[in-house]
């Protein structure tokens, strides 16, 4: 019995350091989410402006026929860039992104597209690379904390790659977008080249008829365009650094939650077990002192 | 009234302007007039300016306030880039480093 209450009340301790460490990790992700989200209001009205240039240049000028607007008659590989996270902790956050980027990757691969994978983030990378997938560019170390030139780096790449005759013909984005503290989803969006729609005119996104073009539509287009990649390329990484907060936030929170259940119920068991002992204990004194008391009325 | 600077050279907007979307040049200095207020003056990096609906937008890379600029930092970067451009001809990025400072420096009010 003693050994038992031994061991209960060493893994009782080894619960309580886990939910400390838990603990901490939750409140240091937490404090990190607002942080983030600050980042990302930052960088929104940067987005919304580039948007609406980019949808204004290409509705109204759209006999400019530019390299990253115009679809490729025969697509041949798709670049596919996936934003997962360089630590762990964070319950889901990597496995819903690499799991949407192998539906993609299968969807494309249906079309005749050979997919080439551009990563960020350690977790994606190593999880390429265990697979010995080929990368088409990989990049780490600032999944919590991105900055523009970061973005900035990766539109490079990605557009080199897609201006490149042999390059890429096709730009996919598989990140999670932050909705709430509680929602994060997985989205896949294309970048390049452009997908224009045609909608009917909304009051609030109004586009004026016109727009007149300094130098001309074509030069606007060539500076504009891989500004807007790396616009959509750094909100991409902004969403997905306040997500992987959110998510670390989550998993965190209910392994703490669990480590304390499981604390409440190692010391009913480690009571019960005291209990238990002395229980016994008392029992055989009472037995023994019985029995010499038996002995004692024998002799008399 | 906005005045900014495109590659094509110089463009003032009125109120009522017809609906632009220019490229702005490296370097460059945008300035703000506003009625019963001081200009507003900022040292603009590449990147564009829209008008349309009567607001003037302007997307730059790098932008710095006047009233923000560091100049004794500014005139550091400009003789710093000057010297490499005198130690090398072709450098192009001390090109820019230097019309990134000027522009900073102009900016802040400075002659340059």
């Amino acid at each position: 019995m003693g050994a038992q209450l031994r061991l209960l009340r060493r893994r009782i301790n080894s619960v309580k350091s886990t939910a400390k460490i838990t603990r901490a990790q939750e409140l240091i992700a937490s404090s990190r989410i607002v942080k983030a989200q600050m980042r990302m209001q930052a960088a929104l009205p940067y987005e919304r402006e580039i948007t609406r240039a980019v949808t204004g240049v290409v509705s109204n000028a759209a006999s400019v026929d530019h390299p990253l607007t115009v679809a490729k008659e025969n697509p041949a590989k798709a670049g596919v860039l996936i934003v997962t996270s360089d630590s762990g902790f964070c319950g889901g956050f990597n496995a819903n992104v690499l799991r949407e980027a192998e539906a993609l990757r299968g969807l494309l691969e249906s079309r005749g597209l050979s997919v080439v994978p551009f990563v960020t983030g350690r977790k994606g990378v190593t999880w390429h690379s265990f697979r010995q997938r080929e990368m088409g560019g990989q990049w780490v170390g600032f999944s919590r904390n991105p900055s523009y030139a970061d973005a900035k780096e990766i539109a490079n790449t990605l557009i080199d790659s897609f201006k490149d005759d042999n390059g890429i013909d096709e730009i996919h984005i598989v990140s999670t977008e932050f909705v709430s503290m509680l929602t994060q989803n997985v989205v896949v969006r294309r970048v390049l080249p452009l997908e224009v729609e045609e909608t009917e005119a909304t009051e609030s996104t109004t586009i004026p008829p016109y727009f007149e073009f300094e130098p001309t539509a074509g030069d606007v287009l060539e500076t504009l365009l891989p500004r807007y990649v790396e616009s959509r390329i750094f909100t991409a990484l902004l969403q997905s650094a306040a997500s992987e907060e959110a998510a670390r936030r989550r998993a965190m929170k209910s392994a703490t939650d669990n480590a304390n259940e499981l604390m409440r119920m190692l010391t009913q068991q480690m009571n019960q077990a005291r209990q238990a002992e002395i229980t016994q204990e008392i029992s055989e004194i009472v037995g023994g002192a019985n029995a010499l008391a038996d002995a004692a009325a024998g002799k008399e | 009234m906005v005045i900014a600077k495109t590659v094509d050279g110089e463009i003032g907007i009125m109120p009522q302007h017809a609906p632009v979307l220019g490229v702005l040049v490296e370097g460059g200095v945008l300035k703000v007039k506003r009625e019963g207020q001081d200009d507003l003056v900022a040292a603009v990096h590449g990147g564009f300016i829209s008008v349309a609906d009567d607001e003037v937008s302007v997307l730059a890379e790098v932008a710095e306030l006047g009233s923000e600029v560091d100049v004794a930092a500014a005139r550091d970067a400009l003789d710093r880039a000057q010297a490499s451009i005198e130690a090398n001809q072709e450098d192009a990025d001390a090109a820019i480093e230097a019309k990134r400072a000027r522009a900073r420096l102009r900016a802040a009010g400075e002659e340059v």
